[in-house]
């Protein structure tokens, strides 16, 4: 089971995550209640996965739209971006545009190549779970979390910058 | 000068413990190459060809004397004692040690001062006019507001792991010396008709493989916008840039893609959500940043008339205020210019001593503070004109008084194949064969105002593309060799250079250079200098003298 850090925390994830290969018949195969599907099959089946008796999530790749989740957002339970590669910085736009832009307050979590020494910058994007790979150290990263100690912009976890607060 | 507070000092020392313990995991075996290349970047460290570079920022060029004996000592006590002005205001050290480099952060810490973002794809450190708060006809004194976008831009969140490096430049004085139209966002400071404050905003402006000259996306941000914006073409910017090709990746190719028009509706319609938002800049906050960009206690007075006596007895002296020495906004001051680019050096490279000397100098004559050009001169802002004769005598002591600003041997000139494990070709003692060349100075005071700006391969790092006289290094089958462009500039109507044909041998080049100086002597009218000269006869007559075949 990947290593889940929430909101500070390690925890279990009972979410199972379909990989972007997976054809659609074959995202029901694992006996998890809650799955993660890709943005693309979610586009292709929403009807049918809003139907279903699961519990669905969606993944965002980097070059997804988040805004196409704009009259979805209040029902999803979980979304999450992903990292194909720690240096492609997209889904830290992705995220604050979830929060900022389209009011998301569900559990945004981050997948892929996610970094220990992205954390602090992952968590004032607004992503609020993390799974680790394999590789990942989750003492590393809870503490990677509280990198700085402020920041000097707007960001989602708080709004008003330094200058506003100093 | 900015002074940190609690808040600046503390995400400081937040930042070297945790390069720290990325150095550390590194060093452990705990990140890999990869994994570590861009955090080693964005803390201003590259491998070079010989060793590490470290990579320190002068943000907006403005230093203490107090930070210049810090680099200094740092020169002394961490590389081989010395250390190089770069073309972006930042000071490079060519020797430290990896596992030293959390430490010499540290000292720099004490100081004020960093590597963050000086490498990497992230927003850079921004750049402005070297006489900025003390030029003559000064717009608005554009430090304030490159402090605010410096804060802005420090560990910004979203915007660290962009597609490619982001550079921003800011000018509001009316000769524009920071190139700002050569910047991925160039921003000018204008005044509307009431008096207020706003930017001219240029974007996708850059040098590199592709040199572009900036466009404008807005005639006049109203100055309490300007992070909204900046926030907005930099999300459009870090979602849509390209990241499959690094040479397709900067937001020039994103704003030719789009087309100027469609960029700017991207950028305005993600600007609507955040406009007059938390990020919208206080009057408060300009006061604040202001209050540290007064002006000094100048003296009530007016000029002496020994200098005048002095120069006409010392002819050097004389021609160092010609050409080293510029009006001041306030009578009886003047502003200095030493010029680093004496034959032999590599253009840009100062001793630990020289450092030191320059300090003292800016204590005794100049209220302690220097800027550093991104010609790679350094300057004193606030000399007093009775001063300028005992400010040249102690500079001509530590070789630092070559009177040849503006002229063809003040060349431009990154490091090149001597150092940079980027560059095709050397770039130094191309610079240092053109210069000896040129030794006779009244040979050149006669060519008078002239660029000269060599770098060692495309990415342009000498701004080869905007020097009237611009030379590029390229590799052919393992050899050097060196392309030249004619009429580039980098001011208020910047212009990117032509090329002028084939590439010459390195042992070409001073004779190659002579012959483009000789059109333009032969051929310059009423006082016109180099490149007025070139937009009036065109590239033709260089490249017939040049390529003539000896007969």
């Amino acid at each position: 089971m990947p290593k889940l850090i929430k909101d500070g925390a390690i925890t279990d994830s009972s979410w199972h995550t379909v990989s972007s290969q997976t054809v659609y018949e074959d995202a029901f195969a694992t006996k998890a209640e809650q799955l993660l599907v890709p943005f693309n099959m979610w586009q292709e089946h929403k009807a049918e996965l809003k139907a279903s008796d699961l519990e669905i999530g969606v993944w965002l790749d980097s070059e997804d739209d988040p805004y196409e989740l704009s009259h979805e957002v209040g029902n999803l339970p979980l979304i999450a971006v992903n990292f194909p590669i720690f240096r492609d910085g997209r889904a830290f736009s992705s995220a604050a545009i979830l929060r900022q832009r389209l009011g998301y307050t569900g559990e945004l979590r981050a997948i892929g190549d996610v970094l220990c020494d992205q954390a602090f910058y992952m968590k004032k994007c607004g992503i609020n779970s993390f799974e680790l790979p394999d590789s990942g150290d989750a003492d590393d990263f809870i503490r990677a979390l509280s990198d700085f100690t402020d920041s000097y912009q707007s960001t989602v976890e708080i709004p008003d910058p330094l200058f506003r607060r100093r | 000068m900015y002074i940190y507070d609690a808040y600046d000092k503390q995400m400081l020392d937040d930042r070297i413990k945790q390069f720290r313990n990325q150095t550390a995991r590194y060093l452990d075996g705990k990140l890999t190459d990869e994994q570590f290349l861009p955090l080693r970047l964005q803390n201003g460290l590259y491998i070079q060809r010989l060793a590490p570079m470290l990579r320190v920022a002068i943000p907006y060029g403005c230093l203490s004397s107090t930070q210049l004996r810090k680099l200094a000592s740092i020169a002394r006590d961490y590389d081989k004692g010395y250390a190089h002005f770069s073309t972006r205001q930042n000071i490079q050290y060519n020797w430290p040690k990896l596992e030293q480099v959390p430490d010499l952060l540290a000292e720099l810490a004490e100081v004020e001062m960093h590597a963050i973002q000086t490498s990497g794809n992230c927003i850079r450190n921004t750049t402005t006019d070297q006489y900025a708060g003390v030029a003559v006809g000064e717009i608005e004194d554009s430090r304030p507001w490159c402090e605010i976008i410096r804060q802005w831009s420090t560990f910004h969140p979203e915007f660290a792991y962009l597609p490619r490096k982001f550079k921003i430049a800011v000018c509001g004085t009316p000769n524009d010396q920071a190139a700002t139209q050569v910047h991925d966002i160039g921003l000018y400071i204008k005044k509307n008709s009431d008096g207020e404050i706003g930017f001219q905003v240029l974007v996708g402006g850059g040098l590199g493989r592709t040199p572009v000259i900036g466009v404008e996306i807005c005639d006049f941000l109203p100055w309490q916008h300007l992070l909204t914006y900046l926030d907005a073409i930099m999300r459009v910017y870090n979602r849509y840039g390209r990241r499959d090709n690094k040479y397709k990746a900067r937001i020039k190719i994103l704003v030719k893609a789009l087309g100027a028009e469609a960029f700017k509706k991207k950028v305005e319609a993600e600007w609507q959500n955040d406009k007059d938002g938390p990020a919208t800049l206080t009057e408060e906050e300009v006061k604040r940043c202001k209050s540290f960009f007064t002006d000094p206690n100048y003296e009530e007075d007016s000029d002496s008339s020994d200098i005048e006596a002095a120069a006409a007895k010392d002819l050097l002296f004389d021609h160092w205020l010609e050409r080293n020495v510029a009006s001041h906004k306030q009578l009886g001051y003047r502003i200095v210019n030493i010029c680093l680019k004496e034959t032999g050096v590599a253009p840009g490279d100062v001793t630990d001593g020289q450092m030191e000397f320059i300090a003292d100098l800016a204590d005794k004559y100049s209220f302690g503070e220097v800027r550093v050009t991104h010609e790679q001169n350094v300057v004193l802002t606030d000399v007093k004109h009775a001063d300028l004769y005992a400010v040249y005598q102690a500079c001509q002591k530590e070789s630092l008084a070559t009177p040849f600003l503006g002229l063809i041997n003040d060349i431009v000139c990154c490091p090149g194949g001597d150092f940079c494990s980027l560059a095709n070709a050397k770039s130094i003692p191309i610079a240092e064969s053109i210069q000896r060349r040129f030794d006779d100075f009244d040979k050149q005071k006669d060519i008078g105002d002239i660029t000269l700006n060599i770098s060692g391969c495309m990415n342009a790092c000498g701004h080869h593309h905007v020097g009237n006289i611009g030379i590029l290094g390229v590799d052919k089958k393992g050899e050097e060799f060196y392309q030249v462009t004619l009429g580039g500039s980098a001011d208020r109507e910047t212009a990117l250079g032509k090329v002028l044909g084939p590439a010459f041998a390195q042992e070409d080049m001073p004779d190659v250079v002579e012959k483009i100086v000789d059109v333009y002597l032969e051929n310059r009218k009423d006082g016109e200098n180099f490149l007025a000269t070139y937009r009036r006869i065109g590239i033709d007559p260089y490249k017939e003298r040049v390529y003539a075949k000896a007969d």
